[in-house]
């Protein structure tokens, strides 16, 4: 369904008013979010907050369609549609922790989702993570990888396919540091080059590479704004859950993140 | 057993021999290639090899230090094949045993001695492209001297019929020292009825590793069943078995590790995908009879898994050609 006629045009994505039911819990509790051409939107939230969730929502998994609300993707209301229509639209994903596949080549792996496979495009990709093409693109994409190679790879896929919007959960997560700044550095590219990233982290480090970012708390998104805005917004609204206090870290405490702080008055953590 | 030994088979070898012979050459190579094989190596003389169609024996080449003999007998042959001791085989002994009529029975009764220190592989293709009503029925013994490897690698291609019984049986013994592995692929085409047994006996500080890997499908029936005994000290032993079945198709795998000594390690894994109507079942068998010794097993079982499919998905791909990627993979 074509729904240009009531939407911004400068719009890309626009998750309208999203319920999310899993067994035993409602995930997603009205979310609204938009993202537009060729930004970068960080998605920040304590674990638990449906972070994930709505990543998995939005790519349209197994699972994960909503009971209300709707998905709209360049004007088109793709809620209904599977996840190989959503990636022919332009829409993908990078899992939090990507799937390993049992004798599939490197370079095969990043040429599936390309539009015009090519030796050059592939390795193209693997230089724009910073893996040496010639070490990987024979390597197979299984479990003898390292969960930073794994994860660097996965991002190449991401990159190499091309989309109008990636969605990267948690890049950062299990990598080193200089595995961070080649992250940033890819994010960056990618939106030079016309793709929106929606790049779902706890790293207040990482939102800096972000133009616009929304603050998720139990399963809704409470503010959004600059990275700036929702930083600020964060550390004068939100409290350390009572529950919480004494067993977790949070705040300063836990890196600068989000982790283990809830939006007083707002979710229950 | 008597001896049926041909010399080097040069390149013009087409020119050489009758008519019908040439037919048969040319077809068995066509089959040979929809397996998998390459049928420049069965020309090139620096290349040991072995044709064989039904009880034909069609051609055989020979190197330094690889000898082949073979006997026709009604239904098959009986292939003897050494490999002396110390020698290196610079490239793999390519075999191709096949049939190309719709039915028939071939059976090839072989052995394999290779003698200490040696060291060589073999690719082996078995292609029955046509098949209707086939019996191809295996029987191999392999010595594995001290301190030699063997590698060995047989792919099938057995038409789109399916309408073929294959059963590949090998006993095994590998000397101290010694090195096998086993690898036997049928992934293209249909299965039709595949029944293999393997079993090997691991003398110490010996290594054994089979790999097993099939892809079943309408009502194919594929049953592997292996034993490996850890007989020696530090002997090792690996079963790796991949198998995927759709439709009504019946996978069952049976493996037996037995540790019989100190320090003897074994493994067993088996990966089984099932989609449809098909079914799947494995059956480890655990045996130690040595308290120094450890086995272990892992099993799957199970459809593709989900996050898999959905990412390969989430690059554009529909359902159907991810499964197939997956399962390919799995079976590469």
């Amino acid at each position: 369904m074509d729904l240009g006629g009531e939407m911004d045009n400068d719009v890309l994505l626009r998750v309208e008013d999203v319920w999310l039911q899993r067994p035993g819990a409602e995930v997603l509790r009205g979310v609204n979010l938009t993202v537009r051409p060729a930004e970068v939107h960080a998605l920040l939230g304590l674990n638990g907050s449906g972070k994930t969730s709505l990543a998995l929502t939005l790519m349209g998994a197994s699972g994960y369609q909503p009971r209300r609300g709707r998905i709209i993707f360049d004007g088109q209301d793709i809620t209904a549609l599977s996840v190989t229509e959503r990636a022919r639209l332009g829409l993908t994903l990078a899992w939090q922790q990507p799937a390993c596949f049992e004798g599939l080549p490197t370079a095969d792996y990043l040429a599936l989702g390309m539009k015009q496979p090519s030796r050059e495009r592939v390795e193209a990709a693997l230089a724009a993570v910073a893996l040496s093409p010639a070490a990987y693109v024979g390597r197979t994409v299984n479990s003898a990888l390292s969960g930073g190679e794994r994860k660097r790879i996965e991002l190449a896929a991401v990159y190499a396919m091309q989309p109008r919007l990636a969605i990267l959960d948690e890049p950062d997560s299990g990598v080193d540091v200089l595995c961070i700044e080649d992250i940033m550095a890819l994010i960056r590219r990618m939106a030079s080059e016309g793709a929106s990233v929606l790049l779902i982290t706890h790293r207040d480090e990482m939102a800096e590479v972000a133009d616009t970012a929304s603050l998720m708390c139990g399963g809704t998104v409470v503010h959004a704004g600059t990275p700036a805005e929702v930083r600020g917004y964060f550390a004068q609204r939100c409290r350390p859950h009572g529950d919480l206090l004494g067993s977790q870290p949070w705040g300063a405490e836990a890196g600068g993140t989000y982790q283990r702080v809830v939006a007083e008055g707002v979710c229950d953590g | 057993m008597g001896s049926h030994s041909l010399s080097r088979v040069p390149a013009s070898i087409l020119q050489q021999r009758d008519p019908a012979w040439a037919r048969e050459f040319e077809a068995i190579l066509e089959a040979y290639e929809q397996a998998g094989g390459k049928p420049d190596a069965l020309r090139t003389p620096r290349v040991a090899s072995a044709v064989i169609s039904g009880n034909q024996v069609l051609a055989v080449n020979l190197v330094e230090g690889v000898n082949i003999e073979a006997q026709q007998l009604e239904h098959g042959v009986i292939a003897r094949i050494t490999v002396a001791p110390g020698t290196k085989v610079e490239y793999p002994v390519h075999l191709c045993f096949g049939m190309i009529p719709t039915e028939g029975l071939q059976e090839i009764f072989s052995e394999f001695e290779i003698g200490q220190g040696a060291e060589v592989g073999f690719l082996a293709h078995c292609t029955f492209p046509n098949a209707v009503d086939l019996k191809h029925v295996m029987d191999a013994r392999i010595h594995v001297g001290p301190g030699a490897t063997m590698r060995y690698s047989e792919g099938h291609y057995h038409g789109p019929l399916g309408g073929i019984v294959v059963l590949p049986t090998t006993h095994a013994q590998v000397d101290g020292g010694g090195r096998l592995e086993s690898e036997f692929s049928l992934v293209h085409g249909r299965v039709g009825h595949l029944e293999i047994q393997f079993e090997v006996d691991v003398a110490a500080w010996g290594v054994v590793e089979l790999v097993a890997k099939a892809y079943g499908s309408a009502d194919d029936k594929i049953k592997v069943s292996e034993v490996v005994r850890l007989d020696g000290e530090g002997a090792r032993g690996l079963t790796k078995t991949r198998a995927a079945v759709r439709d009504r198709a019946i996978s069952e795998v049976y493996t037996t590790a037995e540790g019989n000594a100190p320090g003897a390690v074994g493994h067993m894994d088996c990966t089984e995908i099932v989609r449809g109507e098909a079914v799947a079942r494995n059956v480890p068998v655990v045996v130690v009879r040595d308290d120094q010794a450890r086995v272990t097993h892992e099993a799957a079982i199970g459809s593709v898994n989900r996050q898999e499919l959905e990412t390969l998905m989430a690059r554009g791909l529909d359902e159907a050609d991810a499964v197939d990627i997956i399962v390919r993979g799995m079976l590469r």
